[in-house]
């Protein structure tokens, strides 16, 4: 057991992958001898050269494209996008491209490409820097997506998100990127399958499902409820497509209560996605209505406002007063 | 990789570069190679003439039987669009010189990423030309399995299969850097991105360029300029011969008569040996003209004049090989009536299998979403079972 940040445990993450997988390499903007922006990939061109970390041109949608042909000849390309609001020029290779080959080729052809992207506010920083656009392609058929919350998580997932056969989006918690965890390099755990959800916290009262980013603050708010004298149960959701319904199912079914907070816009988000699918599951299990704390219908707004903007742990307290309050 | 591996333009000496000076969009450059022209004669070129030179008789009548063979298939699928048994068809014809030269250039180890209109190039790869209409008739979004032939999918998004091509390539680059180490001497490939001139105002087809260059990647880009995105004349894609383009990334760029099939074939031969050899990438544009509609959906009398067609069908890819072929005494009316009666034969056996393709259940289309297991496909998937279900009980229950 070591301590490091997600950070350098995505960046441990990736040397071992490179050690172990001949055919992986990485790609994107800076990632050379700068590092990466974040440094996620810092020390990894000196250690495996040039043809295994690419510096690329300045051109999301080149990125994935060529990362989509490298898969193709048999390659597991790892992609950086350096910031959430940048991706939006490689959409349609991810779109309508990635997620539909092996479907397209009846299961011929398999693209593992994993595209990483630091994603999410809370950094101060200005227009395109802070969005959490997971919902635009979790509803895209074909992909996977997952994010971590924790080091352990974030050095096993990112393994793990380059074995899959599928197109894999790993959503990095930008600024969780220096919160320091545990990490066992030995052995996964129960981190070991990357589309389940853990329980991270017991409670009885209500449940709070939160991933990436907002898993310390759900924890915080289940912290802050439990000194009023309300038992809380978190859940790390980690895999944002596919969902693990059953173990939030299973939660409910336990509290009565579900409160799903993320960064992202409310509307037509995975909160809504989730309250739906467990009003389907456990309606007669719900004492309250699902409730969803997210953004605004608005664009990112500027980063002096953007605590307003941001579930917070009052945002979260002030949800589960109500559902408590059914 | 870097830098330093940069293609210098020019250096190599072998391809003189096209001028840009004075160009006029829709005009041919001065420089378009051209060997077989519409008289049937063949000229001299001081680089391509000598890969010329490679092809001999028996190669000559088959770009012809294969041209040939393109066309009628292609009338035949568009009857069968017109009779309702396609739900769309993207005709070639007038390509086919474009089509047939630079898929016989092709080797089998390299691989063809193309659009959506080259089913000549599909028909030299060996793609069972039946399979090429499972995606219009709406029974697959494939149709082929791309590794058989290294052949890949049409794409129908344009211009995202270049990028594709480049990081293939990429990936050729790389595995030979493996062959090396290992000892292997598997033949040098390369990688052909097929698209049109309306394609090329996509950026995807700019930042395929730009990588391609930054990598020195084995990657020959042919641009079918057919002169017309639907409706819109390349007048409007491009202001200056779209192989000059080539230049701004920092490789060759040639511009070839569309229509010649001898001169496709010496300038695509020359050019994936190019890429092969570690040279680097290469821009090819074939000027040439769809003689008919964009696809079956659009009208070409709205838009262009039938002087312009006449004036193209002057300049025919078969009558003009068909007229060198007779006059060097290479086939005779009993060659050219033989392709006739196999063209036929050809089309009838291609509608005969497009009819008898089978409607797949749709529980096909949930193995393939994914491939690994998806707790959600396998969710909607039992609720499907369970839903269709309720009619076979349904019915049973009615008898």
């Amino acid at each position: 057991m070591t301590t490091m940040t997600i950070a350098k445990a995505i960046n441990e993450g990736l040397r071992a992958t490179l050690k172990n997988n001949p055919k992986s390499l990485l790609m994107g903007e800076d990632i050379g001898p700068l590092g990466g922006v974040y440094r996620v990939t810092d020390g990894l061109i000196k250690e495996f050269g040039e043809h295994r970390v690419v510096d690329t041109p300045l051109a999301e949608s080149g990125i994935v494209g060529t990362a989509i042909g490298l898969a193709l000849r048999g390659y597991s390309p790892v992609c950086e996008i350096q910031f959430d609001g940048f991706v939006f020029p490689a959409f349609n290779q991810i779109t309508t491209q990635l997620a539909k080959i092996h479907s397209r080729t009846n299961g011929r052809c398999t693209v593992p490409v994993v595209i990483r992207i630091p994603y999410g506010g809370g950094i101060g920083s200005i227009e395109h820097h802070s969005e959490s656009p997971e919902a635009l392609f979790a509803h895209t058929a074909g992909l996977r997506i997952i994010s971590p919350s924790n080091a352990h998580d974030a050095y096993w997932m990112i393994q793990q998100a380059v074995e899959c056969q599928d197109p894999v989006i790993f959503f990095e918690p930008k600024r969780r990127y220096w919160l320091k965890g545990e990490v066992d390099v030995e052995n996964p755990g129960p981190s070991s399958d990357p589309f389940q959800a853990h329980t991270v916290r017991e409670g009885s009262d209500a449940t709070i499902v939160a991933y990436g980013p907002l898993v310390p603050v759900a924890l915080a708010a289940a912290n802050a409820a439990a000194e009023d004298g309300h038992s809380i149960e978190v859940i790390d959701l980690r895999s944002i497509s596919p969902i693990d319904f059953d173990t939030v199912e299973a939660s409910v079914k336990k509290t009565g209560r579900l409160i799903v907070a993320h960064e992202a816009p409310t509307f037509g988000g995975i909160g809504g996605e989730i309250a739906a699918r467990i009003s389907e599951r456990a309606f007669l299990h719900l004492e309250a209505p699902v409730i969803r704390v997210g953004g605004f219908h608005m664009p990112y707004p500027v980063a002096k406002v953007e605590e307003d903007y941001l579930p917070d742990i009052d945002k979260i307290l002030e949800a589960l007063d109500r559902s408590l309050a059914y | 990789m870097g830098s330093t591996q940069l293609p210098t333009p020019g250096t190599d000496g072998t391809v003189a570069e096209v001028p840009t000076a004075g160009a006029v969009s829709g005009e041919p450059a001065a420089e378009m190679v051209q060997l077989l022209g519409p008289d049937g004669k063949l000229g001299t070129d001081p680089v391509f003439s000598d890969y010329a030179k490679r092809i001999e008789p028996e190669q000559l009548r088959r770009f012809y039987t294969d041209m040939a063979k393109i066309r009628r298939f292609d009338q035949e699928a568009t009857a069968l669009q017109r009779q309702g048994e396609l739900a769309l068809w993207v005709p070639l014809t007038g390509q086919e010189g474009a089509q047939i030269g630079s898929g016989h250039a092709s080797q089998p180890q390299d691989y063809i990423f193309p659009t959506y209109r080259e089913h000549g190039v599909a028909l030299v790869r060996n793609v069972d030309l039946a399979d090429l209409l499972r995606q219009f008739r709406g029974i697959s979004n494939g149709g082929w399995d791309p590794r058989e032939n290294n052949f890949h999918l049409y794409t129908l998004v344009l211009a995202a299969q270049t990028p594709h091509a480049v990081g293939y390539a990429m990936g050729i680059q790389r595995d030979q850097k493996f062959a090396e180490a290992s000892g292997s001497t598997e033949p040098k490939a390369a990688v052909m991105a097929y698209f049109g001139d309306g394609a090329s105002s996509e950026g995807d087809v700019h930042e395929s360029m730009v990588f391609a260059a930054s990598y020195n990647a084995p990657v020959v880009f042919f641009c079918q300029n057919n002169h017309w995105a639907i409706s819109v004349p390349s007048s409007v894609q491009t202001k200056i011969p779209l192989a000059n383009r080539a230049k701004g990334y920092g490789f060759p760029g040639i511009r070839v008569d569309g229509n010649d099939v001898i001169a496709v074939h010496a300038v695509t031969e020359w050019a994936l040996e190019h890429a092969r050899e570690g040279r680097g990438p290469v821009l090819i544009e074939a000027y040439t003209y769809r003689v008919g509609a964009h696809t079956t959906a659009d009208d070409p009398t709205k838009y262009r004049e039938s002087a312009e067609e006449t004036a193209w069908r002057g300049k025919d890819p078969l009558d003009r090989l068909e007229k060198y072929l007779r006059a060097e005494g290479l086939a005779d009316d009993t060659f050219f009536e033989q392709v006739k009666v196999d063209g036929d034969e050809l089309a009838a056996q291609v509608r005969a299998t497009t009819l008898s393709l089978e409607v797949p259940d749709i529980r096909s289309s949930f193995a393939n979403v994914y491939a690994e297991k998806h707790p959600l496909v396998d969710e909607e998937l039992a609720w499907f079972e369970e839903y269709s279900a309720g009619f076979e009980s349904d019915a049973e229950a009615a008898n």
